[in-house]
Order: structure tokens, then C-alpha cells, then sequence
């Protein structure tokens, strides 16, 4: 501790796991953002990424609420916020967001997307896998090309209400820190348009990273036209995401009120190694270099391939950075303006490091779980091969 | 009536689980106090205060506060001439056990005492997810213990600090002005415990209370004003540096 604190201030409210929820909440809204691309946009290039893109968005938040869940005093009250809202609380909205977010949009587009094949495997598989997907099925076998057709425009219309609703998911994640006032670290109404394109950001990245690494394991051949596709998309939000940032921190510098040479020591010092040098320099302007050179110059396949998958995961790194410079950062000062403080990250306790990066290793393991029922891609996928044949 | 063995052997766990509700005590009830008649705030007289930390040491003991927690300090402001900008404060301890000598000479000493400001648009109210935190028609900002769900955005949200998470209840804990006591005619226990007179809990809706006549003749502020909480913790004699 540095100068003067409150004294109850001394101890930090909110640790990594709380970095992680915005972190995880935006990646998802990001996959769903890049999924929309190809449904909404008529985007073809990016289809090969469509699915995957849709269940890397479902893994990730069924994890999203779970560093929450560990960090509550009373974990078992949690309901609460759903039987007994306060309509005034921020919080207590964003259950609602988000449960919208999970059962009305991404869930029922990805069933309605995978309904057909749903509806095969469960035809075509026999034990415990069978009953597995005609529990999917929900009781619905028709897969007539008339039904086909209204599984198709229900889809499109559920996109078209998911678009504003991954929006409004990870801009109300921004509005939940923007607007306490009593934080000017936080208290700011760019911040959820910020966290909504670093959102985006950080989605487009990983869903890019995913595919990469999916195709490496399948050993199959990458789509360089999706890849690319997708490695512009990234590049352009990315533009949009720095100049957002950028035009938050002029704003500040220029108008220095009250708390800007407690916050200004604070970016020189205790937050310079996260913000200075791993957010703005290696997981901002590097990849921003890195893909906007892709765009302008011509490069060979295998060089493209390395610099996307080089870039994007800087990318993730400085978003977590991102995340974690506004959570931690933000009560790192006093409100009283005088005084500073540390954080000590402990390493097996309940919101430690260990169960952090146990979280952050979850999705994957779920992504897999959910692959492997539902086969995000066409080729070698038994009940689209059948399908393709019935057709 | 006799009892037989197996009776008694029944009837012996139900009496333990009895005889801690009558040590526990019955609450004690206020039946002629009438909250729509009251609106709390405190008087704070910074030109009284000597920094003895009675006050903190007495919400401890009312309030079994734990250690290294504070429902209230005291912090110590040294301002050097025209450098309002940049006092040196400090608080050892929530100034419990008072003020070591500063050493420190030239410019102006003052002691702040602190506590939940009970802002009629308090923010913690606003963030609580579930209503956990809530107002009193009274006047004073509570938190229902049963309820609060241990989030802690309420000590994200409250500017002054006066929040903190129990370590043992693992909820939001804070001032309670004393609620058990004001509603039964008392005054606060830091009030109570205060040498000088330099706090004193006002009841705003009250007009013979005190507070009016002082509030007429005196410069009075509340902390951070600009952030429009409608605190109700009065300060008088308020420096410009204090935070």
C-alpha cells in the first residue's frame, strides 16, 4: 500500500475470476457476432466457421457464469437475482440478458441448425448415442423439405434478434462497470461500447484460432479464402476497437479532471508491465501491424497462416489484458484519490489462479464434448452424407 | 407429569435447541416509534473532533465490528498552506486507538471522522442485484444479512468506502446509524461515546431537533458533493482537502 487508502479499501473486492467474466462473456459475443456473418451478411466465405463458430460461442458461455457463481460470498442465494430482482441494479438485469442470450437465441439456432442432422444420427446411431440425439430431437422428426425450409427462415429471424442481443450481452457487461460513478477508472459511457468491440475482437481471434487449430487436428486442408476472410473482419474491428480506446484515453489525458494524476500514476507504475506493454503495444499494435500488413502486401499461404495465428493469439492476450487492467486497475487507487494498493493473486483458494485457469481451460474440454455430438463441419459426417443422399 | 427415560432421552436435544434462542434473547421490540416520523442524518463538527477514536472503538463494541474492518473512522488531515490538492492524510488503525504524534509542522491539522453518509440516492441501493441493500423510510440505508448475496458491487459503488465484505457472515457489511438504538429513542453509539459533542445524530424531520438551528448558523457540507448521493452526514467546518 502506497500513500492513503480508506481504510476498508485496503482489500480488493474483485479478483481474477471477475476478469474473467467480461473476458469469457466477450468471446462468446464475438463467435456469435463473426456467426451471423454468414447467415445475416450472406458472408459465404466464412461458412466453413459458421457451426463452429456457434458452438465455441455455447461452450464458452456455459462457463461464463461460473467464476460469478465462485466468487459470491453466498453462492446458494444466486437464484435470488432471478425470483427477486432489483429492477434498478444493473447485475441484476444482465441475469436476464444472458438467459435470454443462452435459451433464446443461441441455443435454438444452433438446434434449429442442426436439427436434420440431429434427426439422422438419431436414425442412424444405435445404444446409448441414440437415445442420446433423439432426446435432441425434442420429439421433432419432421425433416421434410417444407420443414427444412421453415427451420431455415425461424434460424434467420432468431440471427437477426441475436445480432442486437450479443450486442446488447457484452455492452451491458461494459455498462455494468461503466456506470459506477464512483469509480473514474470505470465511469465512463465509452465503456460498453469498448467492451462490445473488444468483444468482437477477441471473438473473430478466437473462433480463427479454433478453426486453425481443428483443421491441424483433423489434418485437413484450411479454407485460405475463410481465413483470410476472417483475418480481415479481424483487422477492421480491431481498428475500431483501438481508435475507441485511444479516443477514451486522449479524452482523459486532455481533460485531467480531479482523478487523472492518481489514475496517470497508476498506468506509469503498478499497471505499466499490463497496460503499457502487454494490452497496447504486444496485444494491440502488434497484431494490428501484423494483419494490417496482410491486407496491404502479398504474402504466401503458409506466412499468412503463421502471421494470423500469431496474431490472434496476441490479440487474446491483450484483451485479457484489457479486461484485466479495467477490473483489477480499477481498484488498484483510493476513491480518495491519495493512496494505492496491490494485488496479491493467491494461487489454490477459491479465487485463486488454479480454479482461473481451470475456467479457462473448461470451454475447451466442453467445445470438445459438443463437437463430437455435434459435428460442426459437412465432409465425413455420416448424417449429412445420408442427408446429402436422401436429398 | 413424570417423565420415563426414553421421554427425557427425546425431549433433552429439543431443550438444547431451546436454550439458545433464550440466550440469544428476544429482539426487543419499538412499538411507538414510527418511521414515517423520522429522517435520519448526523451532524459531523470537525472544529470539535480531536481525533480520540471513542467513537470507533464504541461502534466496535456495539456492533461486534471485526478487526481490521470499520463501520467508522477517523482520518487525520495535514495540509501544508495553499496546497489543498495534496494533504497528507492518515488513519492508523480507522484511528481506533488515536493519533500518534505527526511530527509534522506548519500547515493545518484536523481530524475527519467517517461513516456511511445513509444517502437518500445512495448508490449501493442502486447496484444491489437483489434488493439486499435497501432504504428505511426513516431515512437510513440497511442490509438484510439473510439476503445479500455477497457480490460486493455495492462496495464497488459506494464512493466513500464505507462498505466492506464480513469475513465471517460473507455478505456487504456497513454503518447501521445504530438502528437497533435510534428506534428505541437512543442515540448512536459513536455518538454516545463522543467527548466533545463533535457528532450528533439529527433527526432531519424532527423540528425541534437541534440540527436546524445549527444548520441555519453554520457552513455545512456534505463529502463529495458532486456526485449528487444526497449523503446526509453534515459537516461542519469541512476543509476543501478533505476527500
Amino acid at each position: 500500500m502506497e500513500g492513503f487508502m480508506y481504510p476498508n479499501e485496503v482489500e480488493l473486492q474483485w479478483s481474477v475470476l471477475i476478469v474473467l467474466y467480461p473476458f469469457l462473456t466477450g468471446l462468446v459475443a464475438g463467435a456469435f457476432i463473426l456467426a451471423s456473418l454468414e447467415r445475416v451478411f450472406r458472408v459465404e466465405a466464412v461458412k466453413p466457421t459458421y457451426r463452429l463458430a456457434l458452438l465455441t460461442a455455447l461452450a464458452f458461455l456455459i462457463v461464463a457464469p461460473l467464476p460469478l457463481q465462485l466468487h459470491l460470498g453466498h453462492p446458494e442465494r444466486s437464484l435470488e437475482m432471478y425470483l427477486t430482482p432489483h429492477r434498478a441494479s444493473a447485475m441484476a438485469m444482465f441475469g436476464f440478458v444472458y438467459l435470454w442470450y443462452l435459451m433464446a437465441v443461441l441455443l435454438l439456432e444452433i438446434w434449429l441448425d442442426y436439427r436434420r442432422d440431429i434427426v439422422l444420427m438419431a436414425q442412424s446411431s444405435t445404444g446409448l448415442k441414440r437415445q442420446l440425439y433423439r432426446l435432441l430431437t425434442l420429439g421433432s422428426y419432421d425433416i421434410s423439405p417444407g420443414a427444412l425450409h421453415v427451420d431455415d427462415r425461424v434460424g434467420l429471424f432468431i440471427t437477426l434478434v441475436g445480432i442486437p442481443s450479443a450486442f446488447l450481452l457484452h455492452g451491458y457487461v461494459g455498462f455494468i462497470f461503466g456506470s459506477v460513478k464512483a469509480n473514474p477508472w470505470w465511469s465512463t459511457p465509452l465503456m460498453p461500447v469498448v467492451f462490445l468491440f473488444s468483444a468482437m475482437v477477441s471473438g473473430i481471434a478466437l473462433v480463427l484460432l479454433v478453426y486453425m487449430v481443428t483443421c491441424a487436428i483433423r489434418r485437413t486442408t484450411i479454407d485460405m479464402n475463410c481465413l483470410d476472410t476472417i483475418a480481415k473482419y479481424l483487422f477492421y474491428t480491431f481498428v475500431i476497437d483501438f481508435t475507441l480506446e485511444m479516443l477514451d484515453l486522449v479524452h482523459r489525458i486532455y481533460e485531467a479532471d480531479e482523478s487523472f494524476r492518481s489514475l496517470d500514476f497508476m498506468v506509469h507504475t503498478r499497471l505499466f508491465v499490463s497496460q503499457i506493454v502487454l494490452q497496447i503495444f504486444m496485444g494491440t499494435l502488434t497484431p494490428l501491424v501484423l494483419l494490417g500488413l496482410t491486407q496491404f502486401l502479398k504474402f504466401s499461404e503458409q506466412i499468412r497462416k503463421r502471421i494470423y495465428a500469431f496474431a490472434a493469439s496476441l490479440t487474446m492476450i491483450g484483451i485479457f489484458a484489457m479486461r484485466w487492467n479495467v477490473v483489477i486497475g480499477g481498484q488498484l487507487f483510493s476513491k480518495s484519490f491519495l493512496g494505492y494498493t496491490t494485488y496479491k493473486m493467491a494461487f489454490v483458494t477459491r479465487e485463486g489462479l488454479l480454479p482461473a485457469i481451470v475456467l479457462l481451460i473448461l470451454p475447451f474440454v466442453i467445445l470438445y464434448v459438443l463437437v463430437k455430438i455435434l459435428p460442426p463441419w459437412h465432409e465425413g459426417n455420416v448424417a449429412t452424407i445420408q442427408a446429402d443422399g436422401i436429398d | 407429569m413424570i417423565l420415563d427415560r426414553r421421554q427425557i432421552l427425546l425431549l433433552l436435544p429439543a431443550a438444547a435447541v431451546a436454550w439458545d434462542f433464550v440466550l440469544a434473547g428476544t429482539p426487543e421490540e419499538a412499538p411507538n416509534y414510527n418511521m414515517s416520523s423520522h429522517w435520519w442524518g448526523m451532524l459531523l463538527d470537525i472544529t470539535k473532533c480531536i481525533g480520540c477514536g471513542s467513537c470507533v472503538r464504541a461502534c466496535a463494541m456495539e456492533n461486534d465490528v471485526p478487526d481490521g474492518y470499520f463501520r467508522t473512522w477517523v482520518e487525520r488531515y495535514h495540509v501544508e498552506d495553499w496546497h489543498i490538492e495534496n494533504p497528507r492524510v492518515d488513519s492508523p488503525d480507522g484511528g481506533k486507538e488515536g493519533f500518534p504524534a505527526s511530527g509534522m509542522t506548519g500547515g493545518k491539522n484536523f481530524f475527519v471522522p467517517k461513516l456511511c453518509n445513509h444517502c437518500t440516492d445512495s448508490p449501493c441501493t442502486q447496484v444491489c442485484p437483489v434488493g439486499a441493500t435497501f432504504h428505511t423510510p426513516d431515512g437510513v440505508v440497511l442490509i438484510d444479512y439473510n439476503y445479500c448475496l455477497g457480490c460486493r458491487y455495492c462496495i464497488q459503488a459506494c464512493p466513500y468506502g464505507c462498505r466492506f465484505f464480513h469475513p465471517e457472515r460473507h455478505t456487504a457489511e456497513k454503518c447501521t446509524l445504530c438502528y437497533h438504538r435510534i428506534t428505541k429513542g437512543l442515540t448512536t453509539a459513536c455518538c454516545e461515546a463522543c467527548p466533545t459533542g463533535a457528532r450528533q445524530l439529527a433527526d432531519l424531520k424532527n423540528p425541534k431537533d437541534p440540527i436546524h438551528a445549527f444548520l441555519k448558523d453554520h457552513t455545512v457540507q456534505v463529502l463529495k458533493p458532486h456526485l449528487a448521493t444526497g449523503a446526509k452526514m453534515f459537516y461542519n467546518g469541512l476543509d476543501g482537502s478533505v476527500r
